[in-house]
């Protein structure tokens, strides 16, 4: 739908009035989802924003960033929440935290550009190194620099501050707005996570996110139309790399520190999960993915101890939810909705039989 | 018309489109190429012929940089591409389908030729989306119009009929001004129709654009190829018309021994 935007409709009106074509194909629900998250703060609670939506909003980047690279690229990349953490940590390390004797005090405006350039840098080295390979040996390329990184971090006292890591590192007060507070908080993370969803969109449909597809179907073809099939796929890691950073530099002040296990082998794992059951086909996949994500966490002991069971096998129902959805659908959530919508379409197409097409 | 032949043999100028220098291509102790010399002028139409296993579409794979060389070189328009990998040989005018169709299953039939022709322009890695008035885009549109695709152009190719994908295939080696195409079998498996369209659109094709055509269907080669190349055990062993091919008895011995091969 959103995905068939520009090519092949011919021209009709303005130059305005095309642009603005994609607005009448935005669905009712999708406009209705949008008004709910503009004016969530009005009825949800601190908690709800904060711990909710303003994670869920960061773990869909980083599983965004993922779903770019698995989905459209075909790579499955367990190095993004890395990429992630790598932010994060140059974020504490050039600007400010608890640990004044590393951290630089940089200003925000020269520390988070140098900590997503930095952090794009390594994403996209770990991508140089991981494109040759295909499938299951580009996941162990991978995540073989996620735990590289995680141990280097830990046993790094001199620049990483090892074991204990970064903590106090927070948001600049820019204008005069403490961004911790949940509902600024909960709006700066919109921003970010409706920024990266439509920049994903709209160059998926770009020559470079079309040219990524076609390198997924079928890489050989690619490189006989006139493509460097490399080149595209590091390109790739590197406009993932960006999105993943965003969403670290945002984890870290939700967390105001940073530590090893802040991309440890257990989040590095629940990225991939977010990304897999939400669904890899479409850029609000992860975002569904990290919200279910974050609701199991959250409330999964609760509901626990509610039934009488001890609370801390919490990690057991989302590993169930985990394996529920990916039996019933490969393609996780998303694949899940389209077939029930494309079942419902078909019972009413029964029905309409001689009454022209559905939809 | 044999000693032009010769003469475009022992040409060693650098006018040729392709000229290939003691190409030999092996696969541990097979050799699949065997010091294969050959050039074509530019604009010439050329049949290989051979039967399985002669290396024909080996030779492709050289020729395009899929197969690195074992040994010999390469020269498209004069220049040594032997150690290019493929998509700078694309870049330099050669194009080239596939016996079994290559395409990307989950785009649409517009998108595929789409990308053919970005692939051989600048902005490969554009980040902005192609406006409606976009001159690829249109050029993308009228190459689908000349397969005969228009009806199916928003179809995701996964879900096209197979003569329709062999179509598309041709549609992709046709796009961005090729100068040089190798065409691996277009018409196996098509209907007679379809193969006679197919031979319509090798015949529509312009003057200055030579290809190779690599083709089992006797019928369809013959009649597009103005000068064929027979192929043996990785080598080349006979060249000249179509008339002269048809008529050797060696050839017929070989190839059309058994009948309308």
């Amino acid at each position: 739908m959103a995905l068939q935007a520009n090519i092949g409709t011919a021209g009709l009106g303005t130059g305005v009035v095309e642009r603005l074509a994609w607005l009448r194909r935005v669905t009712p629900g999708t406009w209705l989802v949008v008004l709910i998250l503009l004016i969530m703060p009005a009825f949800a609670g601190d908690f709800v924003l904060f711990q909710v939506f303003g994670w869920s909003f960061i773990l869909g980047m980083i599983g965004l960033s993922l779903m770019f690279l698995a989905g459209y690229g075909g790579m499955v990349s367990l190095v993004q929440m890395t990429v992630a953490g790598c932010a994060g940590y140059m974020v504490a390390i050039f600007g400010d935290s608890a640990i004044t004797t590393i951290s630089l005090g940089w200003p925000w405006y020269l520390a988070i550009p140098v900590a997503v350039v930095i952090a794009t840098l390594f994403g996209t080295l770990s991508g140089a190194l991981a494109v040759r390979t295909e499938g299951i040996y580009t996941i162990m390329i991978t995540l073989a620099i996620a735990s590289a990184f995680f141990y280097f971090t830990r046993q790094n006292y001199v620049i990483f501050n090892g074991f204990s890591g970064f903590n106090g590192v927070l948001p600049p007060a820019l204008f005069g707005v403490d961004w911790r507070q949940p509902t600024a908080f909960y709006y700066l993370t919109l921003f970010w996570a409706a920024l990266g969803y439509a920049i994903v969109l709209y160059v998926s449909r770009s020559p470079f996110g079309l040219a990524l597809q076609g390198v997924r179907d079928n890489p050989r073809r690619m490189a006989a139309l006139g493509f460097n099939v490399t080149a595209h796929r590091i390109a790739a890691y590197a406009f993932a790399s960006v999105i993943a950073a965003v969403g670290g530099i945002l984890l870290v002040w939700s967390n105001a520190q940073v530590s090893p296990g802040t991309a440890g082998i257990g989040p590095v794992i629940d990225i991939l999960v977010i990304a897999v059951v939400g669904g890899l086909g479409r850029p609000i996949g992860p975002f569904i993915g990290a919200l279910i994500y974050v609701l199991l966490r959250t409330f999964a002991l609760d509901v626990l101890v509610a039934l009488g069971l001890a609370g801390e096998r919490f990690q057991l129902l989302i590993g169930l939810g985990f394996l529920v959805i990916v039996f019933w659908s490969p393609d996780g959530v998303l694949g899940l909705w389209d077939r029930l919508r494309a079942r419902a379409e078909r019972s009413r197409d029964v029905f309409r039989v001689n009454a022209g097409r559905g939809r | 018309m044999r000693e032009s032949v010769a003469q475009r043999l022992s040409a060693a100028s650098s006018d040729n489109a392709l000229e290939l220098r003691g190409v030999t291509r092996t696969f541990g102790a097979l050799r699949a190429l065997d010091d294969v010399t050959l050039s074509v002028r530019p604009g010439e139409r050329r049949a290989v012929l051979g039967s399985n296993g002669a290396g024909k579409t080996t030779l492709f794979n050289c020729i395009t940089g899929d197969f690195p060389l074992t040994s010999g070189t390469i020269r498209l328009f004069g220049e040594d591409v032997s150690g290019f990998p493929p998509h700078e040989r694309i870049r330099r005018g050669l194009r080239r389908t596939y016996q079994i169709s290559l395409l990307f299953g989950r785009l649409s039939v517009v998108d595929n030729v789409y990308l053919a022709c970005r692939g051989v322009s600048r902005g490969r890695f554009s980040m902005v989306r192609p406006r409606h008035d976009d001159v690829l885009v249109e050029a993308a549109l009228n190459l689908v119009e000349a397969v005969h695709l228009t009806d199916a152009k928003d179809t995701r190719v996964a879900d096209l009929s197979y003569g329709q994908q062999r179509q598309l295939e041709i549609a992709l080696a046709l796009a961005g001004a090729p100068r040089f195409i190798l065409f691996d079998e277009p018409a196996a498996g098509l209907s007679p129709t379809e193969r006679r369209d197919l031979v319509e659109i090798l015949g529509n094709l312009p003057g200055h654009m030579g290809f190779i055509i690599i083709e089992h269907d006797m019928d369809v080669a013959l009649r597009v190829a103005e000068s064929v190349t027979m192929m043996h055990d990785g080598r080349i062993f006979k060249e000249g018309t179509p008339a002269e091919i048809e008529e050797d008895p060696e050839v017929q011995a070989l190839y059309l021994g058994g009948g309308n091969a």
